[in-house]
Parts: C-alpha cells; sequence; structure tokens
C-alpha cells in the first residue's frame, strides 16, 4: 500500500496538498472507492451504516441537550421542562434523542439478528461479532444511563431496581449497591456518575469500539446473503463500496427517515412511559415499573425465575449468551435458509424475543407468567440445544459439503 | 522480542549494542539462558507499574463510595408521640422509607400467633416493644416501598409485583424472598427512638 497512491489529476491542489501531509487518497481507495462489497448484499446489510448514522445523531443532539441541562437531583427534572418548553427547539432536540436511542436499539437489535440468520458472526468474522456484542452493550450502557437523566419516577425506579440487582450477589452484595449509587439509595450522587458515564464514557468507548468494528469488517469484507465467500478479484461478485453502496445506504437511511420522523414529529413520546413527567420521588413506587421496550425481553426473562440470584443469573446470562453463539454453533454452513434445523429455530427465536417483550409489560401473574417461562426456557435452549443440532445438520447436509461451506478464499 | 542473532549478523560491536553482554563469546550457552538483566529490569518496571497503577486507581474508585455527606445520614431519630394507635408513619433513615406502625393489641396478637410462611421469625425477634413495628420499608424483592393496607392476613402490599407482609413485616406472599429488614435501633426514652 506504500507509495502506490497518488491522488487522481482531477483533484485540486487543495486535495493534493492534503494528500501529501495525510493518506487520504490511499484511505478513500482502499476502504470507499475501491473497497470490494458483494454484489449481492440485500436491504437487510444497510443496518450497520444506519446503525452508526443513529449513533452520531445521538452524539449530535447529545452534545446540544448537555448544553441545556443540569445534571443535579434539585435541577434535573426542571431543566428538562425547560428544554422541552422555552429552549429554542429544545423539544425538537430533545425527541431527536429519545426517540433516536429506540431506533438506534431497533437497528442495532436488526442488525444482529441479521448476523445470526446469514451467520455472520462464523469464522473468520468471530471477532467482528464479539466487536459487534460489545458495541451493544456500550449501547445498553447508554440506553441505561442515559434514561435517569430526565430523573422522572420511571427513570428513578428502573435505576433504583437495576442497581438493586447487584445486591444479589452473596456477602459483598450490598457493598456493590452502595459503591454503585454512592448512597444506600439512588440520589444525587447516582445521577451525577450516570451522566458521566452517559456523556463522557459511552461515547469514547463507542467510538474506539466502532473504529474496531470496522477495523475487523474491512479485514476480511462483508459476508453475503449466499454464505460463500465471494472472489474478491472477480467484478461479477464484487463492486467498489462507492458508489453502490454509498448510494445504496444513502437511500435507506433517507427511506428510514419517514418513520422516524413521523415519531419525533407526531408521536414522539411513543415509546416512553407517562410515569417519567413525574419528577422522581424516593418514597413512592409507581404501581409498576416497567423499563423502556429495548429491556423488555431480559426484564421478562428476570421476573420469570422466582428465585432473585438465579433470575439475575439469567438476566446477566439472557445477554451474554451472544458471545459464546460461535462456539456453540459448529456448522460451517453460514446462511439460515441452507440449513434444515437452524432456520426454524431461529425463526422461532425472533417469535420468541417478542414474546418475551410482550410479557414483560404485564405483571408476572398468571397466564404471562407462564408464557414468560415458556418462552424463558426456549431462549435458553435455542442456545444451548445448538452443539447437537449442529452434529445433526452435519450429517444431514453432509459433513464434507458442509466444511467445503466454510471454506473461504481470503486474499493474502 | 529477541533481537540478538540478527545484531550478531549485522556484525556491530558488542560494546555498543549489547549491554548485557549476551554475546559475549566469554559467557557460555548456559549463562546466556539466565534471567538477563534487561528481562530483570522489564520485569520489574511491568510489576511496579502495575502497582502503581493499581495505587492511583484506588481513590478513583474510592471516591465512589457514599460521601461524608450521606455517611452522615446513617442514624435518623424519630418522635414517636405523634404517631397514633393502628396508624403507619413514614419516615426516611439513609434516604431509604422508614414504616413506623404503632401496633394495635389485635395486630400483636396475630403477629404472634405465627411465625409467617416463607421466612418463619418470631414476632419478639422482630420488635423490641410490641407496640412499635420498625421496618425499612424496601420491598425485599426489587426495592419498592411497599403500601399500607391493611387487612386480615396483612399490613404491606407490594405495588411492583404483588408481595404482601403480615403484622410483624413478614413476607406472606412472594415473590420478595424475605421478610421487611428490621433496622437496628434503640429506644432513647419511651417517645423517642434512634435508628441506625
Amino acid at each position: 500500500m506504500k507509495g502506490g497512491h497518488e491522488a487522481p489529476k482531477e483533484h485540486g491542489r487543495f486535495y493534493h496538498w492534503l494528500d501529501r501531509g495525510l493518506p487520504v487518497s490511499e484511505f478513500m481507495e482502499r476502504h470507499i472507492t475501491g473497497y470490494p462489497t458483494p454484489r449481492s448484499l440485500n436491504y437487510l446489510w444497510n443496518f450497520g451504516s444506519l446503525a452508526g448514522f443513529f449513533i452520531t445523531l445521538q452524539i449530535i443532539t447529545g452534545f446540544f441537550l448537555m448544553s441545556q441541562y443540569r445534571g443535579d437531583a434539585t435541577t434535573a427534572f426542571a431543566s428538562m421542562q425547560q428544554i422541552m418548553r422555552d429552549v429554542d427547539w429544545g423539544w425538537m432536540i430533545r425527541d431527536l434523542h429519545a426517540v433516536g436511542a429506540s431506533f438506534a436499539f431497533a437497528v442495532i437489535y436488526a442488525h444482529t439478528i441479521r448476523g445470526m440468520w446469514y451467520g455472520s458472526y462464523k469464522e473468520p468474522r468471530r471477532l467482528l461479532w464479539h466487536i459487534g456484542l460489545l458495541i451493544l452493550l456500550a449501547t445498553m450502557l447508554a440506553g441505561f444511563t442515559g434514561y435517569l437523566l430526565p430523573w422522572g419516577q420511571m427513570s428513578y425506579w428502573a435505576a433504583q431496581v437495576i442497581t438493586d440487582l447487584f445486591s444479589a450477589i452473596p456477602l459483598i452484595g450490598t457493598a456493590i449497591v452502595e459503591w454503585i449509587r454512592g448512597g444506600f439509595v439512588v440520589g444525587n450522587p447516582t445521577l451525577t456518575r450516570m451522566f458521566a458515564i452517559h456523556a463522557v464514557l459511552v461515547p469514547l468507548l463507542l467510538l474506539i469500539l466502532i473504529v474496531l468494528h470496522l477495523s475487523a469488517l474491512h479485514k476480511h469484507g462483508s459476508n453475503n446473503p449466499t454464505g460463500v465467500e465471494v472472489d474478491k478479484k472477480s467484478p461479477q461478485e464484487v463492486t467498489p463500496f462507492h458508489p453502490l453502496h454509498t448510494a445504496k445506504d444513502a437511500w435507506f437511511t433517507l427511506f428510514t427517515f419517514l418513520f422516524f420522523f413521523a415519531f419525533v414529529f407526531f408521536a414522539p413520546d411513543f415509546f416512553s412511559n407517562p410515569d417519567n413527567y413525574t419528577e422522581a420521588n424516593p418514597l413512592v413506587t409507581p404501581s409498576e415499573i416497567v423499563p423502556e421496550w429495548y429491556f423488555l425481553p431480559f426484564f421478562a426473562i428476570l421476573r420469570a425465575i422466582p428465585n432473585k440470584l438465579l433470575g439475575v443469573i439469567a438476566f446477566a446470562t439472557s445477554i451474554g449468551i451472544y458471545f459464546f453463539l460461535p462456539m456453540l454453533d459448529r456448522v460451517r454452513t453460514r446462511r439460515a435458509l441452507s440449513r434444515p434445523i437452524y432456520k426454524w429455530m431461529l425463526l422461532v427465536f425472533m417469535v420468541d424475543l417478542y414474546l418475551l417483550g410482550w410479557v414483560a409489560a404485564y405483571p408476572p401473574l398468571g397466564p404471562y407468567l407462564l408464557v414468560a417461562r415458556i418462552a424463558t426456557a426456549y431462549y435458553f435452549i435455542f442456545f444451548l440445544s445448538l452443539p447437537f443440532i449442529s452434529r445433526i445438520e452435519r450429517r444431514m447436509l453432509g459433513e464434507e459439503q458442509d466444511s467445503a461451506m466454510g471454506r473461504h478464499k481470503v486474499p493474502t | 522480542m529477541d533481537t540478538r542473532p540478527s545484531r550478531r549478523k549485522a556484525g556491530l560491536r558488542v560494546s555498543e549494542t549489547d549491554p548485557d553482554n549476551q554475546n559475549d563469546p566469554s559467557r557460555d550457552e548456559q549463562d546466556r539462558n539466565l534471567l538477563s538483566r534487561r528481562d530483570l529490569l522489564l520485569g520489574a518496571t511491568l510489576a511496579l507499574s502495575g502497582i502503581g497503577a493499581a495505587a492511583a486507581a484506588l481513590p478513583l474508585i474510592d471516591s465512589w463510595s457514599p460521601s461524608a455527606e450521606i455517611e452522615a445520614q446513617r442514624t435518623t431519630e424519630i418522635d414517636l408521640s405523634k404517631i397514633a394507635v393502628g396508624a403507619q408513619s413514614v419516615k426516611t433513615w439513609q434516604g431509604r422509607p422508614l414504616l413506623v406502625v404503632r401496633r394495635t393489641p389485635e395486630w400483636i396478637a396475630k403477629a404472634r400467633a405465627s411465625e409467617g410462611p416463607l421466612d418463619p421469625q418470631k414476632d419478639s425477634e422482630r420488635v423490641q416493644r410490641p407496640e412499635w413495628l420498625i421496618l425499612v420499608g424496601v420491598c425485599t424483592h426489587l426495592g419498592c416501598v411497599p403500601n399500607f393496607a391493611p387487612s386480615n392476613a396483612r399490613l404491606w402490599l407490594c405495588p411492583c409485583h404483588g408481595s404482601e407482609f403480615d403484622f410483624s413485616g413478614r413476607v406472606t406472599k412472594g415473590p420478595a424472598p424475605i421478610n421487611l429488614p428490621v433496622p437496628p435501633y434503640r429506644f432513647e426514652s419511651d417517645t423517642k427512638v434512634v435508628v441506625g
């Protein structure tokens, strides 16, 4: 890559000056104008760049919210009201940020499920999958810490319940909870540190992780719907990222705006809980504590198990288990459609996620509890049965044929 | 990284490039395999840096612990003279709700009649004076404040997930795993109690 790149002649003097000091043309050639991308990518591959868009939007709107927000338990709630009522365009910036968070989660979840459907977590992209999951965790940290900042009733009690989960740890649980809260209950010290995490730590983490995610992606290039590695030298199979995918990503982002701005301007509170328009009160618990929709499936798993410690362990495992997916799934064939059993299991898993999210919005009683328990059982059965399913599927697909599916031509 | 062979190949002079005398022909093979001075210095530097980094991290981590102002809330004084028989007064202790109930003779009798079904404990172990029941009002399930809702079988009903607590604050219906905790307290006089 060294020395071989010079800016094309048609660029102006400024570009040439810039290119002398920075590897601009080299970078553009390697990652954009010459980056080989499978021609067969379908629209499910657009969620990655869309996630990048929404995270960028959160950083921009977050900066302007932070310019007005006063992160203290005595002022936080009032400053949110001022942002919504008094600050010029404050309502729009806040609604963009709040609805943007929901969209970021939706897009990242879609991106993750796409990876599961097309086997994008398999070698040589295992590390790419792990870094992506770390991005998901950082996003969850952002969602949790950010939700406390408006200092409404639901903010407060969600934080109370989630921090209290650590008290399930034997012996040192209470000490850990007091350390996280900076007090005996969620209070001002909790608010200020969650603000620090939300506004400093999470964006930095996300920035680092996204650079790593893209570096890992560009090392081997995108997976594709066929699940067979493309020949990066063949113009029939690949095309440069620009112009096809830049244009496609741009159009898909604009298409998503239709839905995004419909919520921002016409139903900004659709995803939020009305209790959060009441200021936080440590002495009054809302009749029903419900997390934001993007945490509902995990919350359902927590509540489905009657024992507190086991419930917390199941809750943590339900998030952490995705890290083990590449080890649990031993089939080399990537796409689900080519796999006789996994495709049905994954489809049922998607329904299962929806069911979990649905029952979590109701008290854990009677039929809701029963559905929650069955859905929780399936959630873990899906992952834990994969090694056995893999063995059966490899036999059905033919071991040699399956191994050949995983073979790939990685340019040296 | 071991660059010694290449150095040897490059034919550089020992005195300038080989401070450890690794290439000194007078040293035998066994001698060269010993821990070199460079390795020792590197290991010691890393170990001390690690200890230093941990020592520097401690104050930062400890800064998250409850501050002196919050530590000052460890105890709360309660004036009992204003609480009527059969009523609950909610105070705060350590920022948590404190439920103070002046029990009726009927409630005392019911509290003593059983030990609670889920987390058995004698009423006498949960009160210092039978008339006064003092509890931390944080549901042992997920930290909600149980509502004072006396009926024939219970005094509290948790609004979050339906746990119920009896006349001694013992859990009678899940999902709360254990009884409402009794805070440490002492009677300063007949009308004054210090919690914490």
